[in-house]
Formats: structure tokens, sequence, C-alpha cells
């Protein structure tokens, strides 16, 4: 793997935060490679074994682009998808994970800028985690 | 039964290709599992390359196909439809995005593109070899339309959903309808005025039974999807202000633009007398006397016009070119010419665009006398005072960067367009913006009035730049987009719902807690109280899911077994 980059998971939504994601393609808004995205529904509706799975297969942070107030499934979505994250970042500790390699972060359809900042400054985290 | 999975890596005639080694994608995922056919096709969108996925099917007897191109929001659709016409289920396509999440978002890293590709294909291999079947689900859509502004683009819009039978609420913030057009003049190539244009429009409104007209009407909320958004809108009357709440199955935003303002010393705005744009160029003409044209106490005898006012932009931001304001200053110097014969024209230009019928203002423009100077990016036009007149100098591009001055009376800055300074429709209805600020449509030409907010259609100048005959053409396509979505009164759905697994649920209300539109219950079986999910109110959000203790909900296409297998992938 290459160490200049950390190698991140997202947890996009289809309707909300893919769109932007795609658009910070379309703007040639440059992030790094080692950044793979799987679209969820609602960021709700993730299962904190799944963010487990991503670390011990080898990932070094876990993002979930939440919906936020945009979620068109309702507003409790950014509460819910802040307890799941609660939720695992205990389980992380309890297993020796440093819980600040999993993010969260609300991104809407537009926020592509966002998006490649939020990337580019986890990215340093992690990897001065690393180090 | 194991899978047979057909794989094709589309180049986006190189849009792909040309950051992404498509044939090493290929080379690295021939030989995954299941997959007994890959290729790399130019555009896999194309008609010969969908006739030949068809033929593979058939052919090999295909139970899953992958697609790796651009964004399933442009794509997803045109290759779950090859799918079943080949007679698969739709649900067994799969797509891969290495377009947007690859090539471009890497195109400054060739290698790693490459790689993320790979591993992206696999992913969705991944995931189409546990895809299953599925049934699409059908809602009732709202039988009517929200168009939002009622200038030419919003008119036209509305008139075309009434007579296909749509109900239209044509919504417009201003107290009468119309937009821009009280503003033109001449419009070319037609040679109408803008006010004949709106007097036919209004003609043709009256006659229309289904279209209800708001004006003073903003929209302030929204709410729902597709086939049922509720809109709420502050109207604003002689008594107050009142609230209003509208269904509709699909929305149509017209909203228009605004002209660019010159910054202060722009060329000499605000600073020099007689330094105007040209929308106050043509209100000050249309209210001209007859015989002498005067301003601000000057008899104007030549007038020079500077043009990409805010277009085309060397060092601000707007790169874009306005395409309506060349013909727009062509046709407005026409006008002048024939109140005041004898005035001279200077046209200081970066290159005239009267594209196509246009072209014949030009010509006749030249034909009158008028004067034209295209002038260098590198040298663009100076405007002084000097005199009691005002001097323009600047460098000429035909008579080898020599600079060319000229002296007019009055200088008129051609301004282009920019986006609607009201961004609250925008901001309501989450609409992406392009690079120009404008509304991004899905695709410039294969989807070009949808948006990604799924009903939502854009039409006019809120999308970019358009003359009034393009914005027609986009506000009546617009048009018959809205009404696709809503014709049928039924949209199908994705059946994309979550279960309960009763063997393991031992009912504890958690995940009825969680959802949002109660669409669990508690149900007696195998002998215990366990939790059954509402197929039809279920909207398959998946809150459920990570609140269950024993892990004993799962939500179709997003399993434990694909999401595991796509993260296992992906971690390689």
């Amino acid at each position: 793997m290459d160490k200049r980059s950390a190698k991140i998971l997202v947890f996009s939504t289809e309707k909300i935060s893919d769109p932007a994601i795609d658009m910070a393609g379309l703007l040639k808004l440059h992030y790094p490679p080692q950044v793979f995205t799987i679209s969820v529904r609602c960021s709700s509706g993730i299962k904190p074994k799944w963010i487990l799975r991503a670390f011990e297969k080898g990932f070094d942070g876990v993002f979930i682009a939440a919906d936020g107030s945009d979620c068109s499934y309702g507003e409790s979505c950014t509460e819910k998808t802040g307890v799941i994250v609660e939720k695992t970042h205990i389980m992380m500790k309890e297993m020796g994970l440093e819980p600040s390699r999993l993010r969260m972060a609300a991104l809407c359809s537009v926020c592509s800028e966002a998006f490649v900042k939020q990337i580019k400054s986890f990215t340093e985290l992690l990897l001065k985690q690393e180090n | 039964m194991e899978k047979k999975l057909g794989i094709y890596i589309c180049a986006c005639g190189g849009n792909i290709s040309d950051y992404v080694d498509i044939e090493k994608v290929k080379d690295a995922i021939k030989d995954e599992d299941c997959v007994i056919l890959a290729k790399t096709t130019m555009f896999a969108c194309g008609d010969s390359n969908q006739k030949d996925m068809d033929a593979d099917i058939k052919a090999n007897d295909l139970s899953g196909i992958v697609v790796a191109s651009c964004s399933p929001k442009l794509h997803l659709t045109t290759f779950r439809g090859v799918s079943e016409r080949a007679g698969l289920n739709k649900y067994n396509y799969v797509h891969a995005n290495i377009r947007e999440q690859a090539s471009w978002a890497h195109s400054d890293n060739k290698t790693g593109a490459t790689e993320k590709a790979i591993l992206l294909v696999k992913a969705a291999i991944a995931k189409a070899r546990l895809a299953e079947p599925l049934v699409p689900f059908k809602i009732k859509s709202q039988r009517s339309v929200a168009v939002i502004g009622a200038g030419v683009a919003g008119l036209k819009a509305a008139i075309a959903l009434s007579r296909m039978n749509d109900e239209v609420f044509l919504i417009e913030r201003e107290s009468k309808i119309g937009g821009k057009l009280h503003d033109l003049d001449t419009i070319s190539p037609e040679q109408i005025s803008g006010k004949e244009l709106l007097s036919r429009l209004e003609e043709d409104l009256k006659k229309e039974k289904n279209i209800i007209l708001l004006t003073n009407s903003e929209v302030v909320g929204n709410s729902g999807n597709i086939g049922d958004f509720t809109l709420t809108l502050k109207i604003s009357g002689s008594k107050g202000e009142t609230t209003k709440e509208i269904k509709v199955g699909s929305v149509l935003v017209a909203t228009g633009f605004n002209s660019y303002i010159p910054a202060d010393g722009e060329f000499g705005f605000n600073q020099i007398a007689n330094v105007i744009t040209l929308p106050q160029f043509r209100d000050i003409l249309r209210n001209a006397d007859s015989k002498k044209f005067v301003l601000n106490g000057k008899e104007i005898n030549s007038v020079a016009y500077i043009y990409c006012v805010g277009s085309r932009q060397v060092k601000g931001e707007n790169k874009y070119c306005s395409r309506y304001c060349c013909t727009a200053a062509v046709q407005a110097s026409l006008d002048l010419k024939k109140k005041y014969p004898d005035i001279q024209n200077y046209h200081f230009t970066k290159g005239v665009r009267t594209y196509g019928k246009q072209e014949l203002i030009y010509k006749e423009s030249n034909r009158v006398g008028d004067i034209y100077i295209q002038f260098l990016d590198k040298k663009p036009p100076i405007v002084t005072e000097l005199d009691g007149a005002i001097s323009i100098k600047a460098g000429d591009l035909l008579s080898e960067k020599k600079e060319i001055e000229a002296l007019a009376d009055l200088v008129v800055l051609v301004t282009g367009m920019v986006p609607d300074k009201d961004p609250s429709v925008g901001s309501l209805f989450k609409l992406p913006k392009g690079r120009d600020k404008f509304f991004n449509e899905i695709h410039m030409k294969l989807r070009p009035v949808e948006t990604v907010i799924d009903g939502i259609t854009i039409a006019g100048t809120c999308q970019g730049p358009k003359n009034v005959m393009e914005s027609v053409n986009s506000a009546l396509s617009a048009a018959a987009k809205s009404h696709s979505f809503v014709s049928k009164g039924e949209l199908e759905l994705e059946p994309i719902v979550a279960y309960a697994d009763k063997s393991s649920c031992n009912w504890c209300n958690a995940c009825s807690d969680a959802c949002p539109f109660n669409a669990i219950s508690k149900i007696e079986a195998e002998g215990k109280e366990v939790a059954s999910i509402n197929k039809s109110t279920c909207k398959g959000c998946g809150m459920c899911l990570p609140v269950c203790p024993t892990d004993s909900i799962e939500l179709i296409s997003f399993t434990n077994k694909e999401m595991e297998s796509m993260i296992d992938v992906l971690a390689q």
C-alpha cells in the first residue's frame, strides 16, 4: 500500500453526498486515490460492524458523509448517525483502535469542496497517527 | 446456482481511458470468480455497445452485468434497461463509477486512478455475485407540476404542461409575469419586441384551464420526493402575508438570471458620466426623444460598445460566454441607428458571436457603416475622459496589435448574465451548481434539463446563459421531462426495503422506535414476539439496521454479505 496516503473508506449516501463526491470529480478537485466510496441509502443505516470490518481488513480510516438536515428520510438522521458513531467509538476503544480513525461530517449534495477538504485533513491526521 | 457475469469497461471516449488504463483494468478482473466475459468499449452507452451487450447476455446466458463507466446518476437506468430488454432482471445489473470517482477525481495520478478503478470494478463484481432479482414497487404520483418563475421559460413551460393536461402551479415572486421580457426590445433574429412576445404569451396563458397563477409568491418550504412534493408558499397580498401548501409530482425551476453589474471603475463605470450598461442603454433609448439623443446634457453623436463585460473574463471568475449579449448589442446599435441615422457606432469586441441566423444582423450592422475593432485580451479597452468626450483605446488584433483609439460621447458596456442573486430556490431544493455558478444539469447532452434531485427539472437561464429562443427550447424540454414524471399517475420505485429475521429477533422495540415511517410493528411468530416490516410503508432508509441488538434486520441490496464483500475487496 502506498504509505504516502492513508486508505480511507467513505460511506456516502446515494441522494445527498454521492452527488457532491461525483461533482468533486467533475470539477477535478483532486483527492488521494486511496479513498473509496461505498454508497448507502442513509447515513443512519450504517452498521457499526461494517465500520469495524473495514478497520479489520486494513482501512486506516472510515469517513461517514452524513446527510445532515438534508436527509430525505427525516430530520432524525444526523442524531441517529451521531449515535452510531458514538457507539462505534466505544467499541473501537475496547478493541484498542484510536477512535479518531472514524470521522463523520455532514455533506450536502453540492458540498464538493467541503468533501475534498475533509478528506485531505482526515488523511493528514491518519498519517500523523501512523508516524 | 453460480452467477455468470459479463463486465464492460468504458473508455468514455477518453474521459476515462485518458487517465485510467482500461486494458489493465480488464486484465485485472477477467479471472475473478463468476466472470465469464470482460470487454472494454469506447462508449458503453452507445447504441452499438448496447446491442453487443444484448447479444452477449443471450449468447452466454449471463445472469449478471457490471458496467464500469460514469456516475450511476447518468447511466444506471440505461444499463438496467439493456439488461431488462435482454431478459435479465434489472437488479442483477451493478454499476461501477470509474469516471467521477476515479479518472476525473484522480486525473493528476494515472497509476492511482487505475489501481482505484480496478478495486471499484472488483467491488461491483462482488456485489453482482450476490445481487438478487427484484420486482419494483409502484407509487401514485400527483398529476401536477410547480413551475417556479414566470419569465419566458416559466411561461412557455407552464403553457406546454397545461396543454398536456397536467395541473400547473405557476409561481412568480414579482407582482407581474414576464420577467426580463419587460426589459427586452427587439429580439433577434425573430425581430419582435419583448413586450409583443409577452402579450402573445399572456394571450396563450389566458386560454389555459389547467394553470393556477400565483404572483407575489415565494416557495419557502419543500418536503417529500418525486411524485409527491409538498411545497409551502408565502404569498404577499394587500391583507398581508399568507401561506399555502401545494402538492405536486414534479418541480420545474425557471428562476432566470441577473445582468452583470460592473464594478466601480470597470471601464469607467460609475466614474465617468455616460458610461452605462447595455440594459441601462436599452432603457434610455426606449424613452429617448425622437429627434435628438441627449444624455446627461450631452448630445450623443457617437457610441462605443465594449463587449464581454462580465463574461469570458481573463482575470475574473466568469469564464463563460453569455451567448446573448453580442446579438443584443448589435441589435441595440441597429435600433439606435434606425432612430438616429447619423450616429456613428464603434464596437470593441473579443470576436463577434452572432451565431446562426443572428449573423444577418451583424451583416446589416456592417452595411450601415458600424466599425468593429477586435481587441486583444492583453490590451483590453482603456476608457478615459478626454476634452468632454470619452476616449477608448485598445490593442487591435487586425492591425498587428497597434493601439486604436476612438472618441465617443457614450460608452455602452455590453454586460453578460450572472446567476439570479436570490439563492433561496437553489438552497431549498439543494440544486447543484456548476463551475459557472448556474444550476447544473445531470448531463449537458444526455440529460440536459434534469437535476440530480429526482423530479426536479431546470429551464431557461437559471441553468446558464441563453437567448430567448434557447430559453424557450429548454423550457419545452423541461416541461416534457416533468410531464413524464407525473403523466402516468404512478411511478416505479426501487423495491429496496428492510426485512427482519424472525428466528433471531426478540422484540425489543428499538427498530420500531428508530423507524420514521411507522413501518415496523410487533407480531406473533414462531411462538414469540417479533418485528414485522411493512413493505409498502418502508422507505428503505435503513435506520432500523444499526439499532437492532441481535442484528436481525437486513436491507435488500445492502445486506451484510453484500456490504462486507465490497469492504473486503476495497481493502485489498
